[in-house]
């Protein structure tokens, strides 16, 4: 990494501000007016539509295996999911993709 | 209504949300600690690596961050990358708008700042299964469901820098975050139209994957938030 300090104050500076006045954007700018039905219908779908989209390649391709699909991590997704559907609760279902992970780790490194 | 029971409700929503963040605590002890590590390989001090953790105060575009810093990019290059990773947020804030908008604008301003993945998440499911909620406990519940995480966020960026060299890679920290953020969305699957926004969320990523970061996501997100309100509007009429 070659920059000055200065330039890296400025990145830090700059995507503080940025990322601040994204969080803000429509909080700040709608406040309290009405909007239209529609696009409260599409909003109620954000959560949704983000997280898989996000989750998907950590998922198929983990940074950790240099991107090779791994069985365990690919359990652990699959426990997670299975637990939080079940149980509806966002706890129960990082406890069983804990468990999955770890148990398949530990498994893996007994063989 | 007297002082106290208006007090009341508040201070519930706040020991609510409180314990409703807790499980986070999980999440960002590896997530932070991982930027610290990373950071210092890279070359910061920890007075920069601070500055990214309390002021920028968003893991993934961090990472972005440090990754295009790495590779000695033009400093608008470096703001692209990390700031399109963050263009969800912007959705997250208009998803926050219509529970949180009559709220007065400086309380609005430090839920922003504190607008990230886990208190996002937490809160629309609380909003949305608890429509009765006041803005003020909606607040209140969003500013409690900060409160055990963020502290944990600063913190152990500091301990990644002086401690991280020795922290084995067979804990598999890295696949803590997948979990949490499908034990998040699993309760959130409660229609078929969700499901189909899911469903299109994932392929449309992958499809995009070779896209610039943060950009496939960005229209995969989109084109799942039309799929899942037209299958929804569609099984509404169908009855």
């Amino acid at each position: 990494m070659n920059y000055s300090t200065a330039e890296i104050w400025l990145i830090i500076a700059a995507l503080a501000v940025g990322t601040f006045l994204i969080r803000f954007s429509f909080l700040g700018l709608i406040g309290n007016r009405p909007m239209p039905p529609i696009v409260l219908q599409l909003l109620r779908f954000t959560p949704v539509a983000v997280l898989p989209g996000m989750v998907a390649p950590l998922v198929l391709w983990p940074a950790a295996t240099g991107g090779e699909p791994d069985l365990v991590r690919l359990l652990a997704a699959a426990a997670t999911l299975g637990v939080g559907l079940w149980t509806r609760h966002v706890l129960m279902g990082m406890i069983g993709g804990a468990v999955t992970l770890y148990a398949g780790l530990g498994i893996t490194a007994l063989l | 209504m007297t002082t106290s029971t208006a007090n009341a409700p508040a201070k519930n929503a706040f020991w609510a949300g409180f314990r409703d963040g807790i499980p986070f605590i999980l999440v960002v002890i590896p997530f932070s600690t991982l930027f610290g590590v990373v950071a210092t390989d890279a070359g910061l001090t920890l007075a920069q690596a601070m500055g990214f953790t309390v002021l920028v105060i968003a893991g993934a575009a961090q990472f972005a961050a440090l990754q295009m810093m790495v590779e000695n990019a033009a400093l608008p290059l470096v703001l692209l990358a990390a700031l399109a990773v963050n263009l969800r947020m912007a959705m997250y804030s208009a998803s926050l708008a219509p529970y949180l908008g009559a709220a007065p604008l400086w309380q609005r301003a430090l839920v922003a700042y504190l607008n990230f993945d886990q208190t996002y998440l937490t809160s629309i499911a609380r909003y949305e299964a608890r429509p009765e909620m006041s803005v003020r406990d909606r607040v209140v519940y969003f500013l409690g469901v900060a409160t055990p995480i963020t502290p944990f966020w600063y913190v152990m960026t500091v301990v990644g820098i002086y401690a991280g060299a020795i922290i084995p890679d067979a804990w598999a920290l890295d696949f803590i975050l997948p979990i949490a953020f499908l034990a998040m969305v699993a309760p959130m699957l409660k229609s078929i139209a969700h499901v189909a926004a899911a469903a299109v969320s994932i392929i449309v990523a992958l499809l995009l994957i070779g896209l610039p970061s943060g950009t496939g996501l960005l229209i995969a997100a989109l084109a799942a938030m039309v799929t899942g309100a037209a299958v929804e509007t569609w099984m509404e009429r169908r009855q």
